[in-house]
């Protein structure tokens, strides 16, 4: 698939009808993944994705566009490789161009306890099928001749994991390839509606509110990033989210291929390229929960001081946007998805830092679970009672933050 | 840019001081005592609006502070001082 024979998008969009089977709040990529696969792979067309503005307005809009799966818990690793999968086949599936492209991710050590970690991690991730192995620094320049291994003498380079199979893909392409599909089937997409509130009968969730009138639905499914806590509020759900701002910025093009994603273990920042060239630059997630979506010059000036020190190229290129999304973050750093307690209400959520490349697995297990009512085995470990059961999921390290 | 005005130390940029936390609240509904403990540990009110949390000064008078914050437009709206030093 390429931009030569790609058609115009297909979308069509309808005014809400008062009841549904299925009805999802949120529709960035987890919302619309969702409502595709109910549609294709279960047949449940009867759905409705209730978007606040418009898809892809979120943090689907926001993200750095990396898949991966170098993650440090199995449970963890089997999930993001099966997302990770599906991608590599995505576009054959919708017929969409998302602009999918295979890299290879290099997650840079600096000391020996982190080289000790990524030995770890390579480990585990070839054992749970996700092909990691660790390289050296004569490698590691081979396949990025930009990297300063001296890491401008303050953070030499040990070592790195590399992570083959990593990818990345264009957000926007992605979230509209789940719309067009889901509305072929006859999924309505309503946008600029926001929703205010839970339809309920007793303890169960029957439906929801909105500006525009109550919409009524058998299962309500949150798919929201940044409002979850307000949303599950409405049902009386307590949850173990914080919402965090994350930033980011892209500079202008560098007009050299640059193919591989590079992240580094001790910095906590990573950068890879767009397709337009543009360097692509993110890092850790500002310390105190916010909504404001404000961007600030001390994060461009630490993430700036950081990356440039391993990847001196950086400092002559100029920063041409720097935004920043809401990420839910979870107790304890991975997604929550499933039952919530309150009957009639599914979430998909705590989706943090690592959303985009979770979409294709949360949406069609999600699909699952809503279409046959059992939890799939890869969704088990991420059901919100595991924080009651003390079988948190503890696994920050692998965010790619801090 | 954020700016907590301390109360020691006056108007300074957030980068000065590091994030505390925000005050555990479990909610009154909650009666059974398991219940609550899980609430306590692991559950956020991770509120749209005015939240009480703390912050330390770090980079100034090294002292714990309470600040009121709206989480929606990011501004302090008060900050309150220890008085136990």
């Amino acid at each position: 698939m390429n931009e030569f024979v790609e058609t115009l998008l297909d979308l069509t969009w309808h005014e809400p009808k008062s009841s549904y089977d299925v009805v999802i709040i949120g529709g960035g990529g987890h919302g619309l993944a969702t409502a595709y696969y109910l549609a294709t792979r279960h047949g449940i067309t009867n759905v409705a994705v209730i978007e606040a503005n418009y898809i892809g307005s979120g943090n689907s809009g926001r993200n750095t566009t990396i898949i991966r799966a170098n993650y440090g818990i199995p449970e963890s690793i089997r999930f993001y490789q099966h997302s990770l999968e599906m991608y590599e086949t995505l576009e054959d599936e919708t017929g969409c161009w998302i602009m999918h492209n295979t890299k290879g991710l290099m997650w840079l050590a600096h000391t020996e306890t982190a080289m000790r970690a990524e030995r770890a991690r390579c480990l585990l991730n070839t054992a749970c099928g996700s092909e990691t192995v660790m390289v050296s620094p004569t490698e590691i320049k081979a396949l990025c001749p930009e990297v300063d291994l001296s890491g401008g003498g303050r953070y030499p380079v040990l070592g790195a994991s590399h992570h083959l199979g990593a990818a990345t893909a264009r957000h926007d392409r992605v979230v509209w390839a789940y719309a067009q599909g889901a509305m072929r089937k006859g999924v309505h997409v309503v946008q600029n509606t926001r929703v205010t509130g839970l339809m309920r009968d007793g303890d169960r969730v029957t439906g929801v509110q909105t500006a525009g009138g109550n919409i009524s639905a058998g299962v309500v499914l949150s798919a929201v990033g940044g409002h979850v806590t307000t949303i599950a509020s409405y049902a009386d759900v307590r949850l173990p989210v914080r919402t965090h701002p994350l930033q980011a910025f892209v500079t202008n093009g560098y007009a050299q291929t640059f193919d591989q994603i590079i992240s580094d273990t001790e910095l906590n920042c990573y950068v890879s390229q767009t397709a337009r060239g543009q360097m692509l630059i993110g890092a850790e997630f500002d310390p105190q929960p916010s909504y404001s979506r404000q961007s600030s010059f001390g994060f461009l000036q630490s993430c700036t001081t950081k990356i440039s020190a391993v990847l001196p190229f950086l400092k002559n290129l100029r920063i041409l946007r720097q935004w920043t999304g809401t990420c839910d973050i979870s107790a304890d750093f991975s997604p929550i998805m499933g039952e919530t307690g309150a009957d009639g209400l599914l979430v998909t959520t705590g989706w943090g830092t690592w959303g985009f490349k979770a979409i294709p697995a949360g949406g069609s297990l999600m699909a699952e679970l809503i279409a046959t009512g059992r939890t799939p085995e890869l969704l088990q470990p991420f059901s919100l009672n595991r924080f009651a059961r003390d079988h948190a999921l503890a696994d920050q390290g692998s965010t790619g933050t801090r | 840019m954020l700016w907590i005005t301390c109360p020691n130390c006056g108007r300074r940029p957030i980068d000065e001081f590091a994030f505390g936390g925000e005050f555990p609240n479990v909610p009154e509904r909650l009666t059974d005592p398991d219940q609550r403990d899980v609430d306590y540990v692991w559950m956020f009110d991770n509120v749209a609006g005015i939240t009480q949390e703390r912050w330390f000064h770090q980079a100034g008078c090294r002292r714990w502070q309470t600040v009121h914050r709206d989480t929606v437009t990011d501004t302090v709206v008060v900050v309150e001082t220890d008085t136990v030093l």
